[in-house]
């Protein structure tokens, strides 16, 4: 009962603040005057100024686009060359040498298209520099031009026989300076505060409370006698030889605050640490971990009010938002009652306690003791709805079920909140989809928001809505014939399908996240990867864009009883149905063979 | 157009035709027009080959499996086919009948309109546009033209279906003639219209047989989404491949799927049921439009008559009865109304207009007054003159006079009478109520007033009201004044009505309706009617109008009634909404078949996966056969369906929506569940698996 009331908690939080910031960005987005106006405009104006942009002029479509694409050109490169050079770049304490082609491509392709897919270990294989003028700045400039497509999509459906959508640098700036920026100093100081490290020392070694002892080829050796004096270990009365004696640790260090707060809030996920939000120094408490986790679907949920406030018809940004919501709630229950009966498995020795008296309980391999089972379950289902991807508990280690649905979410297009800005596109691309079937029912042409749905917006919405599906089953699908893959998964059978399933399914739906337990940094999984990450972000990108240009050109038609209403329960019905449909038809195959097959193995 | 006569006939004759086509249709070029079926078609082709090679013992499969699902394919697509052969299949009765009139006559070609002697025989053929015939009666109108010189009356039953003659005459809203029909009476002058084969009946005659359908863009934008859906399918269907044969390796056991089995599921995914129906419901939108007498330029035009939401009414005959009648006598200065009855129809005895004939009727209805026989007592008949403006009778001596009220008053001050200020105010009350009065005199006294009433016709406000729960308002376009026109807009409860209309002003609100985002509708017959013809987003202009408010429409209504608009909208409303539940219906039906093949696939792998199969289907292959049988036999079953549209109400968009989502979308979730099942039993019966 405790915990339905935690779980109600988190989501009551998330929408109390989401709707105010909603109204908020509606403001910068128009340029309208907010309480932050008299502070921050002087900054957006100076950036015009520096960079000599024309705030005002519109942008037809097609600029729009090269815009954008030039903007991520030179992201893209910038963070390459940055990568490969950090060997011979300053702030780089511990001495880490340059990365290697395939990897800095896959990490640059996943950084980009704000995925945030992480084949390396920050701590042992990025400098401070690549850290924080590559990775941070990457974090906000494509959460930015998620958002920015977004405006120009919105646009899109209330302008009236217009060839413009709006000023990509403009969009930028504002988006950057009115909100990203401000938003996450405020989430960076409240981090730390609530304990999380700032700062830029070079990595500690600080001594063990306890020593421990490991064998020559570097296995711990549980309950083994130590005796750090005579430099022996004896287990069960033998001395073990070749044995080393651990009395320190590695201790990371490093500007992680400042990092983790845009990873969170633009719905990144990449961490400072190799294990993300799950390390005590970048996640230390209950309190950070509730911060943590609201701003992952913090923008996203907001965006949808934007939506509303901005077409002026509240109702449509509530009708979304609701459809996202539901979605989340039922995706979260599942992952809750699941990992907190656990599995038969664990439950039958009795060994592990699975019952939630005095305890978290549940199944916990995997999660930390710190957070439990509500505040993992809760954050497994915003990172993946979100296409955030951080994590502070191992996918891996979920029950069956849940892990089938942390790879649903993603397979769905990342559209249940999604990624900053590209959650909503990709959701108003599924709208479009859907009213067009329903739209036929009611016996007239379909229309959205007043413009009419015509090939050639249904040509680009089903390429929005299907290109995370086609991603994730041509490269998996090729990825499963591979001798070698066999290498990267640690587990046999359906579970190490489920590997290789989720790995793609992160990448396709531009997640970021990871089954723990399979080895991403090979050559072929790095480029394939990469390759999928930037189709299944600029694919979509370009198809809303072409479809808010052709959108501002229309007429609007009138309202009517005749017309399809877009704003009550049936259609919101209807759009969650259309969703899982397109879902469930792609990947129900792949899932039978992967957790569903698991699940069921483990009931006979 | 007779359709209803040798039904029977005809019926088994098209189906024998459609049979025919079937198999016509199998050329791959036909093939390739329909994406999802030529998905299809190339499945059918490969398992075949399969099959093939599989008798040569290169084999994942039974042969005897294989050819049976290559079989059933081939079925599939043969459906798909029929039921597009059997839609146009009407349609091409109906143009066989045209061609019959088409015949090549001989015409008599003059060198100008003022020369008659000069005429050269020429065939009509080689007729072109600007050339001048004579036609006389008892001959055929050799090609599509406007009368410039004369009148007759025409035989249009070519055309139209109606045996009843028209008069067409030059100048005016009547002038236009239709190569085919036959003079019946008198002579016409004919400046020709049309240049060969562009002739009216040419065009019905392909657009009645398909010939010249073009995709509609809602079709296009449908069969986009069709095929997105096949490629992910195709997607899904490859990976799976790959997927079990790796689960399989994990397990150290051969790949247990073959590829026939993933044709099967390929097809079965692939939405075949809309795609193969999708074309027929297209051409029996049309062909029921057809049927009823409205021919359709173009596929575009029926899609917009579905989201038409301003219907433009002509106020006579779609609204009204076509003439006004006599409702009530109100008497004046004490004259008794039974007195005033009969003097009111003795006024309108020699009155042959339907207003006079029905003050007779009135009178003899409501006052038992007989028709008196004037015959042989001193009578003199008073004609209506345009200079007098009233009519009426010298009877036994008496003077009676009836007309408009500021006539009657006229013709009474100037003799010296008084005129009643009591008459005024009942003449005032009549027109505000959207009546027309007729004041009636006798020997120059004031009897009383006759008001004539605009009768709505029977069930017209239910019919608006219901078009208004759609979300279409219904404008009254009349050219009475616009006290008369509220009235009646009042009474027969439309949403607006523009008096006094002329054609710039129908033009203009046409114009006013679009820029707020409506799509307007209107019928229209003359000249003039063409500009707002042009500009409404759907224009049913009348057969019997001129050629120009013919090539202004985008439709034509051979039978040329005014109420035909109402029908269109429906047929254009049903046709979309046959396409959008058939789709639901076909996409939802991919729930049942994955439940179906899923288990079958993959239980020799993961034998706990056995759980999904919830229909107990008995074998694998048992399970793939059901669901490929289900497949194809819906089609068929859903071509009647497709023919005659789902059923259309006027009921809310959102009430609509739910009733057809019910019906096809949860009905498409449940019915395959039920048949794959059956069909799984029935083979069981039979011993095939």
């Amino acid at each position: 009962m405790e915990a339905v009331l935690e779980y109600a908690l988190y989501l009551a939080i998330l929408v109390i603040l989401a709707v105010p910031l909603g109204i908020y960005i509606k403001k910068l987005m128009k340029g309208e005057h907010t309480f932050l106006s008299p502070l921050l405009n002087p900054c957006e104006r100076a950036v015009y100024k520096l960079l000599r942009i024309d705030s005002e002029k519109e942008m037809s479509v097609k600029q729009y686009i090269i815009s954008l694409l030039i903007f991520s050109v030179f992201g893209f490169v910038f963070l390459f060359l940055l990568q490969l050079l950090q060997g011979i770049l300053p702030f780089n304490p511990q001495g880490l040498s340059g990365v290697k082609w395939d990897l800095a491509f896959n990490t640059t392709a996943s950084f980009i298209t704000n995925t945030n897919w992480q084949a390396y270990t920050g701590e042992s294989t990025l400098s401070y520099l690549t850290q924080s003028l590559g990775l941070t700045v990457q974090n906000f400039l494509s959460s930015a031009t998620g958002i920015a497509v977004l405006f120009a999509l919105i646009r899109g459906f209330t302008r009236v026989k217009t060839d413009t959508v709006g000023n990509f640098w403009t969009d930028i700036t504002r988006i950057l300076v009115h909100l990203l920026i401000p938003l996450n100093i405020i989430i960076s100081l409240i981090l730390v505060g609530g304990g999380v490290i700032q700062n830029i020392s070079p990595a500690k070694a600080l001594p063990l409370l306890e020593p421990i002892a490991v064998s020559a080829d570097g296995e711990i050796i549980e309950n083994a006698v130590i005796d750090v004096e005579a430099n022996t270990v004896t287990l069960n009365g033998s001395k073990i030889e070749g044995a080393q004696i651990v009395t320190e640790q590695f201790v990371p260090m490093g500007p992680c605050a400042s990092q983790v707060a845009p990873k969170q809030s633009g719905t990144n996920g990449g961490g400072f640490m190799g294990v993300n939000s799950a390390h005590p120094l970048e996640n230390p408490n209950p309190f950070t971990n509730i911060v943590e986790m609201i701003s992952i679907l913090l923008i996203p949920a907001a965006l949808c009010f934007t939506f509303g406030s901005a077409i002026k018809n509240k109702k449509q940004g509530i009708a979304i938002f609701m459809a996202m919501f539901i979605c989340l709630g039922i995706a979260l229950s599942v992952i809750a009652v699941n990992e907190q009966i656990g599995t038969p498995q664990l439950s039958q020795s009795g060994n592990v306690d699975i019952s939630s008296e005095m305890q978290s309980g549940g199944n916990m391999e995997g999660k930390e003791t710190r957070f439990g089972i509500t505040a993992s379950s809760t954050w497994a289902a915003f990172t993946t709805a979100a296409s955030n991807g951080s994590v502070n508990a191992m996918h891996d280690s979920l029950t069956p079920i849940s892990g089938m649905v942390t790879m649903l979410l993603m397979q769905l297009g990342e559209v249940i909140f999604g990624g900053v800005g590209c959650g909503l596109y990709g959701m108003l691309a599924f709208a479009i989809l859907t009213v067009f079937i329903a739209g036929l029912m009611v016996g007239r042409t379909p229309e959205f928001l007043g413009k009419k749905i015509e090939p050639f917006e249904m040509k680009w919405a089903v390429i929005v809505s299907l290109a995370t599906p086609v991603a994730i089953l041509i490269g998996s699908g090729i990825a499963v014939m591979l001798p070698e893959i066999t290498d990267s998964i640690s587990n046999s059978g359906a579970h190490g399908f489920s590997q290789v399933l989720y790995a793609f399914s992160s990448c396709g739906g531009n997640n970021g996240s990871a089954f723990a337990g399979f080895n991403a940094n090979t050559v072929f999984l790095n480029i394939t990867l990469g390759l999928i990450m930037l189709f299944a972000r600029f694919i979509p990108i370009i198809g809303i864009l072409k479809i808010a240009g052709s959108m501002a050109n229309k007429k609007r038609i009138a309202t009517t009883a005749g017309t399809l209403s877009t704003t009550n329960a049936m259609f919101v019905f209807l759009l969650i149905f259309i969703v899982l449909l397109v879902g469930a038809l792609s990947f129900f195959p792949a899932l039978a063979l992967g957790p569903i097959a698991e699940f069921l193995e483990t009931m006979v | 157009m007779s359709q209803n006569d040798k039904k029977g006939f005809t019926d088994s004759k098209m189906f024998i035709r459609a049979i025919k086509d079937s198999f016509i249709k199998l050329s791959p070029k036909t093939q390739s027009k329909n994406p999802v079926m030529l998905l299809v078609y190339i499945s059918a082709i490969m398992t075949t080959l399969l099959w093939i090679v599989s008798l040569f013992g290169i084999k994942d499969v039974d042969s005897g499996y294989t050819l049976a699902i290559a079989v059933i394919l081939w079925f599939t697509v043969l459906f798909a086919n029929f039921a597009e052969a059997i839609a146009e299949g009407r349609g091409k009765a109906q143009a066989d009948a045209l061609r019959a009139s088409k015949k090549d006559v001989q015409a008599r070609k003059l060198s100008s309109e003022n020369e008659r002697e000069n005429v050269t025989l020429v065939s009509s053929a080689t007729l072109k546009k600007g050339d001048i015939v004579i036609v006389s009666a008892g001959e055929m109108i050799p090609s599509d033209g406007e009368i410039i010189v004369g009148a007759a009356s025409v035989d249009e039953s070519a055309i139209t279906g109606e045996s009843a003659p028209v008069i067409r005459e030059a100048g005016g809203d009547k002038s236009a003639v239709t190569g085919g029909t036959t003079v019946l009476s008198d002579e016409i002058i004919v400046s020709v219209t049309n240049n060969p084969g562009e002739s009216f009946l040419d065009k019905m005659i392909s657009m009645v047989e398909g010939a010249a359908r073009k995709k509609t863009p809602n079709e296009i934008a449908l069969q986009i989404f069709l095929i997105a859906l096949s490629i992910i399918f195709i997607l899904v269907t490859l990976s799976l491949y790959t997927y079990s044969a790796f689960s399989a390796q994990q397990k150290g056991i051969e790949n247990p799927t073959s590829v026939t089995t993933l044709v099967a599921l390929l097809v079965c995914l692939a939405p075949t049921t809309i795609g193969a129906l999708l074309s027929a419901i297209g051409i029996a939108g049309m062909s029921r439009l057809n049927k009823s007498n409205v021919l359709a330029m173009s596929g575009r035009a029926i899609e917009a008559a579905g989201d038409v939401d301003i219907l433009m009414l002509d106020k006579t005959g779609t609204i009204t009865l076509g003439n006004r009648s006599a409702t009530e006598f109100i008497p004046v200065s004490g004259v008794d109304v039974k007195e005033l009855a009969r003097t009111a129809q003795l006024s309108s005895l020699a009155d042959e207009t339907p207003e006079g004939r029905s003050v007779v009727i009135l009178a003899k209805e409501k006052f038992d007054i007989r028709e008196v026989t004037l015959t042989d007592k001193n009578v003199k008949f008073i004609p209506f003159t345009a200079t007098t403006r009233m009519s009426g009778i010298d009877y036994d001596g008496d003077e009676i006079r009836k007309g408009a009220a500021d006539s009657i008053k006229k013709y009474i001050t100037e003799n010296g009478g008084e005129y009643p200020a009591e008459c005024d105010s009942i003449v005032k009350e009549i027109a505000s109520k959207g009546g027309t009065p007729l004041v009636v005199a006798k020997n120059k006294k004031v009897q009383g007033v006759i008001y004539l009433k605009d009768i709505i016709k029977q069930g017209v406000k239910e019919k608006f009201a219901d078009l208004r729960k759609m979300g279409i308002k219904t404008i009254m376009i009349t050219g009475d004044n616009p006290l008369t026109a509220a009235a009646i807009a009042a009474e027969a409860g439309v949403d607006d009505f523009l008096a006094e209309a002329t054609p710039e002003g129908k033009l203009a609100m046409i114009r006013d309706y679009q820029s707020k985002g409506h799509l307007v509708a209107m019928t229209g017959d003359g000249t003039n009617d063409a500009p707002a013809l042009a500009q409404a987003d759907v224009a049913v202009a009348m057969n019997s109008g001129t050629q120009a408010a013919k090539e202004a429409g985008n439709m034509v209504d051979l039978d040329s009634s005014p109420t035909k608009l109402i029908d269109i909208v429906r047929i254009g409303k049903q046709l979309l909404m046959t396409r959008g539940s058939l789709t639901t219906f076909s996409i939802a039906n991919d729930v049942a078949k994955y439940f179906a093949i899923i288990p079958a696939l993959f239980t020799g792998l993961y034998p706990g996966l056995s759980a999904l199969n919830i229909m107990g289907l008995q074998s694998p292959q048992s399970a793939v056969l059901s669901a490929i049988i289900y497949n194809a036999l819906i089609i068929i079953a859903l071509i009647p369906l497709a023919l005659k549209g789902v059923k259309y109400r006027e009921i809310t968009a959102g009430k609509l929506l739910s009733r057809n989502l019910l019906i096809y979308g949860v009905g498409g979730l449940i019915a395959p569940f039920i048949f794959i099942k059956l069909i799984d039993m029935l083979l069981v019966v039979m011993g095939v698996c």
